[in-house]
């Protein structure tokens, strides 16, 4: 899935966004090659999100330049929406549904894809398929979520903070998806602020602050890097690179 | 379950909307309870009977003796003992009719406001004078007629059943909406490649699953325990509820097009459905208020549904002869779902 494809799962250049007063996203540049699982780092209020919801077409930029698998969401947006899966954070899915009922609703907005009870299977939900939403622990909603997100069978997934909250059970649960999905072919793009998240999924990381990338490479490169000075009594890790770069002082903004 | 199993977007979204709304209590509460509580308590508030009769009320004690005995056991007058002091309490709280002080002459308090306290004014000073020998220089002829469908309970009936559309029409979809905005649920969906309009359009041919219980148990129980006249035909009737309830889910659709809080949908709610409770003849006719506000009144969509639904349900009258009050509920029903899914805020 490397350089023999030339074009990029996403490609994204100069982004503004501004909501009134506060800068949101500030010039932010990033290229995502096709196959690769590409992780947003950044402390809360970083504008993880905002871009991640300008590459998913939900927002608008200011300024700047988006391309998803070669297309642009102005003249593209149908089928764009049709070969991505989408992760929202904080999403309630519908109470009162159950598992399958839900799959099965968004199975049903995609033209391609795998069989409800196929989708069950790979997320590992078949023994809470009649099982309300309302019922499910957060991990099960999240892999539910998960679920939903891969009812397309798509090229690319952008998954915003998929761990958030979890146990480390779950969470582990939820890698193996990943990975599975990536064994696949398939191109990830998330956010996440957990260091060990990314430094298992991830092939390259951009860390962001006040809405730029301030430092990017594979985890690898980045503890190289960054940490190298630093640390003498440890091995160096992503979360040292992280600290090292945004952990100034406390953050109050979420 | 195989992929030929998921059906199309249009038909998953309506039964989840189906499904979401018969596992939620209260929405039964609200389709299929809550007429059948209305229509009992009309039965209790409107008893079948040929009249009703004045309420009398007389001081304890012997000077009302010559009264009491003038009035009692006459048919159509009950008598009851107020106690002194109490004369002004019982007629405001409407415990009686009239109170007759004894006297020479007696005196007859009531409030002339009220159409019951005339009627006994008039029933009272007859019985009484009756006894102190009036004679009838002669007596008419009476020739009672009964008109069925013109009591107020009959002109009543359709109107709650419109108001009943409304409301839950709009309560529903409302609160539904807003919900799945708060819960991010609407921008999850708008992420996907759904159609928005689908997802709108469900909303709406869900909501006539439950408009066939909603109308039927008032009508029902109005016909059976109240006698109201069904004179129209069942297709016109239901056509005339279908395209009411399309029309209230429509306008609940862009009530909720843009609030991000129930309490922001519950004031857009209560001040798009108070006015027409009060100006689109529900519990009185509209024709009440000064021509002046007719034409605005007259294009409210409760006054189309109610003045539709009484034509059909009371007259006969056929669906092209209500073709005016349908062109005024197709015309809100159309704009305001196409102004919805303008203005529809998906996050």
């Amino acid at each position: 899935m490397s350089g023999v494809t030339v074009s990029h799962a996403v490609r994204c250049d100069a982004l503004h966004k501004r909501y009134g007063d506060v800068v949101a996203v500030d010039g932010l540049s990033l290229t995502v090659q096709r196959g690769e699982c590409f992780g947003l780092l950044g402390p809360n209020g970083a504008g993880k999100t905002t871009t991640i919801e300008i590459l998913e077409g939900l927002l608008e930029p200011d300024q700047g330049e988006v391309e998803v698998l070669g297309l642009r969401w102005r003249t593209h947006a149908v089928e764009l929406r049709q070969r991505l899966g989408i992760q929202l954070q904080e999403t309630q899915l519908a109470d009162k549904l159950t598992v399958a009922e839900t799959i099965r609703l968004f199975r049903s907005f995609y033209h391609r894809g795998r069989t409800v009870d196929d989708l069950m299977q790979v997320v590992e939900l078949e023994a809470k398929r009649d099982s309300w939403v309302v019922k499910l622990s957060g991990g099960q909603k999240q892999r539910l979520a998960l679920a939903c997100a891969l009812a397309g069978a798509p090229d690319l997934l952008f998954l915003d903070e998929p761990t958030t909250g979890l146990d480390p059970q779950s969470r582990r649960q939820l890698w193996g998806v990943l990975e599975q999905f990536r064994a696949g072919g398939g191109t990830i793009v998330l956010t996440t602020h957990y260091m060990d998240e990314a430094q298992v999924l991830c092939d390259r990381v951009a860390i962001v602050d006040h809405g730029r990338v301030i430092a990017l490479g594979t985890p690898q490169e980045l503890i190289a890097k960054l940490t190298a000075p630093r640390v003498v009594t440890h091995h160096g890790t992503l979360e040292d690179v992280f600290m090292s770069l945004t952990g100034r002082h406390l953050r109050e903004d979420d | 379950m195989k992929t030929t199993d998921v059906r199309p977007p249009i038909v998953e979204l309506t039964l989840a909307r189906l499904r979401e709304w018969v596992r939620e209590p209260e929405a039964i509460f609200w389709a299929f309870v809550f007429p059948i509580v209305m229509s009992v308590a009309l039965a209790v508030a409107f008893p079948r009977q040929d009249s009703r009769p004045v309420i009398v009320g007389l001081p304890d004690g012997p000077a009302a003796a010559a009264i009491r005995g003038a009035l009692s056991g006459r048919e159509g007058i009950v008598l009851r003992d107020v106690p002194a002091g109490d004369e002004l309490r019982v007629i405001r709280d409407g415990e009686v009719h009239l109170v007759v002080e004894p006297g020479e002459p007696p005196i007859y308090r009531f409030d002339p406001d009220r159409a019951e306290a005339r009627v006994a004014r008039l029933v009272v000073d007859d019985a009484l004078k009756r006894a102190t020998g009036r004679a009838d220089p002669w007596v008419a002829r009476e020739d009672p007629v009964v008109v069925a469908g013109s009591r107020y309970i009959d002109w009543l009936i359709p109107g709650l059943l419109g108001m009943n559309i409304m409301s839950t029409g709009m309560w529903g979809i409302g609160f539904s909406i807003v919900q799945a905005r708060l819960r991010k649920l609407l921008k999850r969906l708008a992420a996907s490649p759904m159609r928005r309009s689908d997802y709108l359009l469900a909303q709406m041919i869900a909501r006539l699953a439950f408009l066939a219980p909603e109308a039927a148990v008032p009508l029902g129980f109005g016909a059976v325990v109240l006698g109201m006249p069904i004179r129209g035909s069942f297709g016109s009737i239901a056509a005339v509820c279908v395209l009411g309830g399309f029309t209230f889910t429509g306008i609940g659709l862009l009530a909720a097009s843009r609030p991000k809080t129930l309490e922001a949908i519950s004031g857009v709610l209560n001040l798009s459905m108070v006015p027409m409770w009060v100006l689109s003849g529900v519990f009185f006719a509209s024709s009440n208020f000064p021509p002046v506000l007719q034409p605005f009144i007259q294009a409210l969509p409760l006054t189309a549904l109610n003045d539709a639904l009484r034509a059909v349900i009371l007259e006969g009258a056929t669906l092209p002869q209500v073709g005016s009050e349908l062109a005024i509920l197709g015309g809100w029903a159309v704009t305001s779902f196409v102004m919805a899914l303008k203005l529809f805020r998906w996050r």
